[in-house]
This record gives structure tokens, C-alpha cells and sequence, in this order.
């Protein structure tokens, strides 16, 4: 396999699990949030709000997918540019739409489906570029 | 209003600054050797001892804890296509402080992803 089959291949993987961890990882906060309330703009409403999250389960859950996603997304920008794995990211938006639509038969308007097709298109753009356009780094040891 | 602004506007610097270290940063650990519990361990052991990521930590704890006051503050629906300017703020800084070729072509992905992100998200 050539290098640069073996770097999109490995960039596309990491670039999926990151898509997994951070949605899941988004849905509970903003599970966990809802749960907490609006925070308080005031010393003791941020602190309120610090405890309240710190003692919330479906933070903690939230935050160990938001984990997972940090060291996938460290691994890809180790060996690709961040300008290439930012944008495929956004894939996950994407994902999101045909599951509502398949799993959860929402009803889904012109617009979306065009904001998809535009996130697809871009990603493919983003894709056909080389992931790696800056001077290769000596691998950890 | 204002404030929403502002949370946005600090969500978007922390968040772009905190990526643009981390990448810095990993670039310099280099990649891992694979994918066995060692390679990984040894892999996290360079990590950590880079600068670079110890900056980015902070910054990226900032942006997440703005993205929870945001979300308490807004439904996801507002609060998601306006971070999603972070596509075009982070492209430019790929290209000028870590110094990465953006081509015409990835700059159309890019600017295409940031609408079709925000497209999706205000329906």
C-alpha cells in the first residue's frame, strides 16, 4: 500500500471515531445541561453551576466521549494538517440528518438537505487535497 | 444579546487558538508507532511533555467551559451554525501560523462545509 493510501486511510479513521465521540459527547452535555439550568453570570451563580456539573452523571459521561475525541483529534494532527481534519469532521453533521431521517423518521426540510449536500461536497473537496502539506516530523519512539 | 456575542466571540479565539496549539504541539511529538497499549502510553508520555499542548490545555478548557454557559443560555440551534465560523477562523490560521498550503480547493471545501454546517443547524 502507498504512503499516501496508508496517510488518508488512517486520517479517515481517526476522522470517524472523532465524528462518533464528539456527538455523542455533545448530545450528553447538552442532556446535562438541561438538567442544571441556566448558569448565572455572577460569582457564586459559576460556582453553583461548577458544582452542579462536577456532581451531573451525564457530564461525566459527556466529558469522557469529549476525551475520546481530544485524543483521536491529537492523533490526526500529528501526522495530518489541521486544515484537512477540522473540515472533515464536520461529516458528523451530516451523519446526524440521514439518522433522524432513517432511525427517527423526522421530516426533513429543503434547506437541511441542501446544508448536507453542501457539508458532503466540501469534505470531498477537503478530501481530494493531500492531508499532509507540511514538512514530515521524526515518528515517537 | 451582547453577551451572547461576546461568549461567542471568546468561544470562537479560545477554541481556534486552543486547536492551533494542539496541532503545533503534536506535530512536534510526531505520530505514534501504532496502536498497541505501549505505542499509546509512550505516544501520551511525548504529549505531555510538549509546551505546546500544556498551552493548548487551558485555552481548549476555556472554550469548552464557554460552550456550556452558551448552551445554557441558547438552544443548540443557535448556538452550533455560530461556531461554526470556527471553520473559516481556524483555516486562517492553519495557513498562517502553522504554515500549511491551503489550496484553492481546500479553501472551497472549507467555505462549503461552513455554510452546509449552518445550513443544517438553523432548520
Amino acid at each position: 500500500m502507498s504512503h499516501e493510501r496508508r496517510l488518508r486511510i488512517k486520517t479517515l479513521v481517526m476522522v470517524l471515531l472523532m465524528v462518533v465521540c464528539a456527538n455523542f459527547g455533545d448530545l450528553m452535555l447538552k442532556r446535562g445541561m438541561l438538567q442544571i439550568g441556566a448558569v448565572q453570570m455572577s460569582p457564586s451563580g459559576i460556582w453553583v453551576a461548577l458544582l452542579s456539573t462536577i456532581h451531573n452523571a451525564t457530564i461525566w459521561l459527556g466529558i469522557l466521549f469529549l476525551i475520546a475525541f481530544t485524543f483521536c483529534y491529537m492523533t490526526a494532527v500529528s501526522w495530518a494538517d489541521y486544515s484537512y481534519v477540522m473540515p472533515a469532521g464536520a461529516f458528523g453533521y451530516a451523519v446526524q440528518t440521514l439518522l433522524a431521517v432513517v432511525i427517527l423518521h423526522e421530516v426533513v426540510t429543503a434547506r437541511r438537505w441542501f446544508g448536507v449536500v453542501l457539508i458532503v461536497v466540501g469534505v470531498l473537496l477537503v478530501g481530494q487535497t493531500h492531508p499532509s502539506t507540511t514538512a514530515p516530523k521524526p515518528v515517537a519512539s | 444579546m451582547t453577551r451572547l456575542i461576546l461568549m461567542l466571540v471568546f468561544f470562537i479565539c479560545c477554541s481556534t487558538g486552543g486547536e492551533i496549539a494542539m496541532t503545533y504541539g503534536m506535530k512536534q511529538v510526531g505520530e505514534p508507532q501504532g496502536f498497541s497499549p505501549k505505542a499509546v502510553l509512550l505516544f501520551i508520555g511525548r504529549a505531555v511533555q510538549s509546551g505546546w499542548v500544556w498551552f493548548a490545555l487551558p485555552l481548549l478548557a476555556a472554550s469548552f467551559y464557554s460552550l456550556l454557559v452558551l448552551l445554557s443560555w441558547a438552544p443548540l440551534s443557535v448556538v452550533i451554525p455560530a461556531s461554526a465560523f470556527n471553520y473559516v477562523v481556524g483555516t486562517f490560521g492553519a495557513k498562517y501560523l502553522l504554515r500549511e498550503q491551503v489550496s484553492p480547493k481546500r479553501w472551497m471545501g472549507v467555505i462549503m462545509v461552513c455554510i452546509g454546517v449552518s445550513l443544517v443547524l438553523l432548520t
